[in-house]
């Protein structure tokens, strides 16, 4: 971020993707029927925002974005959790850019590329550096936090399958158009 | 709807003091508190929290919904804790000393003082965070990341984020009821099926408008040659006072405290067991 420095549209997107991040991740959980569990939408608006801008970018919207969220619904932030966000989508970015996933139709084989770049993003995040993170700033026990991290693990591969794979197709379906909101079933 | 916390304006010593000062020792203090697990350095520095917050004359009031949150929060952790690692106390503290039952869900000490301990770090982190976030205004935050060298192009996205989070709650709400007027409910009777499809019609909305707006303002920025220069003027920072100082020099000392503990006693850890 320092050798190139962002972009304005960056900033710009930096900070209102984080707004939205807050927003989703606050008043959009769907409880899955496992407490403690939710299928979060905001994961997917952040895969998209990563897709569309840069891995730098994605990777401060999930900071700005959780660590702003712990704060004002919990009063602390809890750290580990917020660079594995982060991290999560850095590394997604990284693995999804030479797929093009913008450019042209969105083929089964661009799909598959998205799904695996996720699941693999979300294996790092939360079964690596989630629970080490946990571990070596919280002390907190190994089997507790990785059964944590591998459920999250879990839901969020889900999620972002279903919600972000429609949310990624329909964004390619819709870009470029004009009248942007209207889709019609 | 839920309404987020935020800044309070009020006339307190915590108020005044230079956002860059505040943040600082937020941090400072927030690494020293997570690296040390000495109970001694923990009840300090949570009496110390305590005090800030009281100092700070938030009310009750406002903070009492988020504090039953994070009690119930901080209970359901201790639990998981017990539930998944009952012996992990006797693994950190080399001893066993069983209070009540046997086997392996046996009640120790050492378990019960591991546990206090974790819960001595929510003691401590939520008024901190309370007493720093609730007393700062959100511009003078993005100003003092700057001045403690985060670049100011992140700061000034961090203050986009707080300036623009009203407008996105509003236009959030306002999608939800247009996309429920249309028959996609994320209410509680949905079934999962329906609640992820309404989900990601709405998130689809909000998407495209956020993009819009993310065009519309950074041309607006571009044109007020945003990002041409190496550094910026912010009109919010604030000079330094003696109580600023002052903020940050207990806020180094604590630390050095919680650094020096850690040699002494041979680790994060202290033992009171031996």
């Amino acid at each position: 971020m320092k050798k190139k420095g962002l972009a304005t549209k960056d900033v710009v997107a930096i900070g209102i993707g984080a707004a939205v991040f807050l927003i989703l991740f606050k008043f959009i959980a769907i409880p899955t029927g496992i407490p403690n569990t939710q299928i979060n939408v905001a994961q997917s608006w952040l895969s998209l925002l990563s897709i569309i801008f840069s891995p730098i970018v994605g990777f401060f919207v999930a900071l700005l974005g959780h660590s702003l969220n712990d704060a004002v619904s919990y009063g602390s932030i809890w750290w580990s959790w917020v660079i594995a966000d982060g991290l999560y989508a850095f590394i997604f970015a990284l693995l999804v850019k030479r797929a093009h996933l913008l450019r042209g139709k969105l083929t089964t084989w661009k799909l598959l590329w998205f799904n695996v770049s996720q699941a693999i993003a979300n294996v790092v995040a939360w079964l690596v550096i989630a629970p080490t993170l946990d571990i070596l700033i919280y002390a907190e026990p190994a089997n507790k936090v990785f059964l944590q991290g591998g459920l999250s693990v879990v839901v969020n591969i889900i999620s972002t399958a279903i919600i972000g794979s429609t949310l990624l197709s329909l964004y390619v379906k819709n870009k470029g158009q004009q009248e942007l909101l209207r889709k019609e079933d | 709807m839920t309404d987020f916390l935020g800044y309070q304006e009020r006339d307190s010593i915590v108020h005044r003091l230079n956002a860059t000062s505040k943040l600082l020792a937020f941090l400072l203090l927030t690494v020293a508190g997570i690296l040390s697990f000495d109970i001694r350095f923990l009840l300090l520095l949570t009496a110390f929290a305590g005090l800030l917050l009281v100092l700070s004359k938030i009310s009750w009031q406002s903070i009492r919904i988020l504090v039953y949150l994070t009690v119930v929060f901080a209970l359901l952790n201790l639990i998981l804790i017990y539930v998944f690692a009952p012996q992990y106390g006797v693994e950190l503290y080399q001893t066993k000393t069983v209070l009540i039952g046997s086997g392996d869900y046996a009640l120790t000490s050492q378990q019960l003082f591991y546990e206090l301990l974790v819960l001595l770090k929510y003691c401590f982190s939520v008024p901190l965070s309370l007493a720093f976030l609730l007393t700062t205004q959100p511009s003078q935050l993005a100003a003092g990341l700057n001045r403690i060298g985060v670049s100011y192009k992140v700061a000034y996205a961090f203050s986009l984020t707080l300036r623009y989070l009203p407008t996105v709650q509003n236009e959030f709400q306002t999608t939800r009821k247009v996309q429920e007027a249309r028959g996609f409910a994320l209410g509680k009777k949905a079934s999962l099926a329906k609640k992820v499809v309404a989900s990601t019609r709405l998130l689809l909305a909000l998407a495209f408008s956020t993009l819009e707006k993310v065009e519309t303002i950074s041309d607006a920025m571009a044109l007020r040659r945003f990002g041409k220069k190496k550094k910026r003027t912010w009109y919010y920072s604030q000079p330094w006072r003696v109580g600023d100082w002052f903020t940050l020099a207990v806020a180094i000392l604590l630390l050095l405290l919680a650094l020096f503990l850690v040699s002494v006693d041979g680790g994060r850890f202290w033992n009171p067991f031996v």
